[in-house]
């Protein structure tokens, strides 16, 4: 079993199409919707996990692609500048979803994008900046 | 009797390649199994270091005199404002300015970008004098075109510092960070057992003229840092719970490194500067042996509801817990999060370690001892 966080841009003529449902019920995918932001007539995202065995999870994201609609992993939209990084910990104060941690024994910060619920709280808190979301 | 040494004779070993520097850390760790008698004949000097933010800093610059010369009076650096009530040339530039009210780019911008040798805009207006005719300047300098570059904090180096919680339902952009609402976080910005003024509590050994590792060179303790205060209780251990004393500290800013000078914005609050200090202890007698094993679990400061506007006293809590990601406060546990980096403060310690064990930083004895007893007032608004 793979689980993996992805987000979807739809574009602004998005069919009808339930994509979402067909994910669960064509494919067998458990799908978990963590943020969701779509309206007609808009560019529309979704943030969600998606576990199933790794080739029912990549027959789902060519159905997601064939359908016109943006699917990457979560890590490739949401970028943290590690290098600048100061370990400060400020960043981890607001994770709530636990996708910033400071090592207890290292005091190193760790990000892991899995956990991310794209909350946006880091992008404000860090006092340097490092954090950027690339979604709407 | 209990056994001494004086500073002299440390530095003597310094010079002779002989001495033991440990990190307050690692001295910390020793301390649970030695008597303060055992850890004097082993160790000679303790390294203890912070980064942190540290708004009460900024630097001196002298840009150095045109041809006709001017007295500047009203002066920006890349549209920053700078201080321009001292001579000609001469100005202050303050971590926390801005030109506008919520900016990102200020003082600690202009210091960082000088630091890392970047060009800077400097633009500056005056009325124009017989002896000073020029009236408008606008020119680039660097760290290599002015004359000097001196960092100069009024305050730096806290010791002890408040723990910050939210009893609100909204969420606050505070100096301490961002709060979540109904106590989500608790942070807290202090390097504990690793932090200068909480390794020597009663500052026998840091006094005005003490050498210091500030912001990757060598500079000085100047005198003691504003808001000094040793009115604060002490616990069992000697440590006075929650913000006490303070240094302010100088050094040459030209030599500095953006390693351990880095600008920083906090959400709604405004402009900072993290600072990185190192200070050396000397192990002088069995009672700083004592003082420099100071545990993180023997370090205790309050907790403060931040977001109530009236910052009330909530309860107390020591580093041990704060560091281990959680605090229990009236019974709810709360997620905390430090907000000065022990990862730099632990690379500071290490380099003045080197330093001294290889004789290239050699101590100093205070030229004078900072105020033994000094409260603070509080600003009445009296018309």
């Amino acid at each position: 079993m793979t689980s993996k966080r992805f987000v979807l841009t739809f574009p602004p003529d998005a069919t009808g199409e339930p994509i979402t449902y067909n994910l669960i019920k064509k494919f067998d995918i458990m799908v978990n919707i963590v943020k969701a932001d779509v309206s007609p007539g808009k560019i529309g995202h979704l943030v969600m996990e998606m576990s199933a065995p790794a080739k029912v999870l990549k027959e789902g994201l060519e159905y997601i692609r064939q359908k016109n609609v943006e699917c990457e992993p979560i890590d490739k939209k949401i970028h943290y500048r590690e290098d600048l990084c100061i370990h400060c910990g400020a960043c981890s104060a607001v994770c709530f979803a636990g996708a910033l941690t400071m090592g207890r024994k290292t005091a190193e910060l760790s990000f892991d994008p899995d956990k991310c619920v794209v909350c946006e709280l880091c992008l404000k808190s860090c006092p340097l900046n490092l954090f950027s979301i690339d979604i709407g | 009797m209990s056994k001494k040494r004086s500073i002299e004779e440390i530095n003597e070993k310094i010079r002779n390649g002989k001495a033991v520097v440990l990190t307050a850390e690692q001295v910390s760790a020793m301390g649970k199994e030695m008597t303060p008698a055992e850890m004097m004949s082993r160790v000679d000097v303790v390294t203890t270091a912070t980064f942190g933010p540290m708004c009460s800093s900024g630097a001196f610059i002298n840009f150095g005199h045109t041809t006709p010369p001017m007295r500047m009076e009203k002066l920006t650096l890349n549209n920053v404002p700078a201080y321009g009530g001292v001579a000609a040339v001469d100005t202050y530039i303050g971590a926390t300015e801005t030109a506008m009210p919520h900016d990102n780019y200020g003082g600690a911008h202009v210091i960082e970008d000088l630091i890392a040798g970047k060009d800077v805009l400097l633009q500056a207006s005056a009325k124009g004098t017989d002896c000073y005719p020029r009236t408008e300047i606008k020119t680039l300098i660097n760290k290599s075109t002015i004359n000097e570059f001196i960092m100069f904090n009024p305050r730096n180096a806290y010791q002890n510092y408040n723990v910050a919680v939210n009893s609100t339902s909204k969420i606050k952009f505070t100096y301490m960070g961002t709060l979540l609402p109904a106590f989500g976080n608790a942070n807290f910005s202090t390097s504990g057992e690793l932090s200068p003024l909480l390794n020597d509590p009663e500052m026998r050994t840091i006094g005005i003229g003490t050498r210091i590792f500030i912001g990757g060179t060598t500079g000085y303790v100047a005198w003691n840092g504003t808001q000094f205060n040793t009115g604060k209780p002490l616990n069992d251990h000697g440590i006075p719970v929650g913000n006490a004393a303070t240094l302010a500290v100088i050094g040459d800013a030209k030599q500095m490194n953006t390693q351990f000078i880095k600008a920083a914005y906090f959400e709604k609050y405004g402009v900072s500067m993290f600072v990185g200090i190192g200070i050396p202890i000397p192990v002088v007698d069995e009672d700083m042996a004592r003082r420099v094993s100071i545990r993180n679990s023997q370090i205790e400061t309050n907790v403060i509801d931040y977001g109530s506007g009236n910052f009330e006293l909530l309860g107390r809590t020591n580093y041990k817990f704060l560091f281990s990601g959680e605090i229990t406060l009236n019974g709810k546990k709360i997620r905390t999060a430090p907000l000065s980096s022990v990862k730099v403060a632990r690379e500071i310690a290490d380099i003045l370690k080197k330093e001294i064990t290889e004789g290239r930083f050699i101590l100093t004895e205070p030229v004078a001892l900072l105020p033994k007893t000094k409260g603070l007032n509080k600003l009445e608004v009296r018309i």
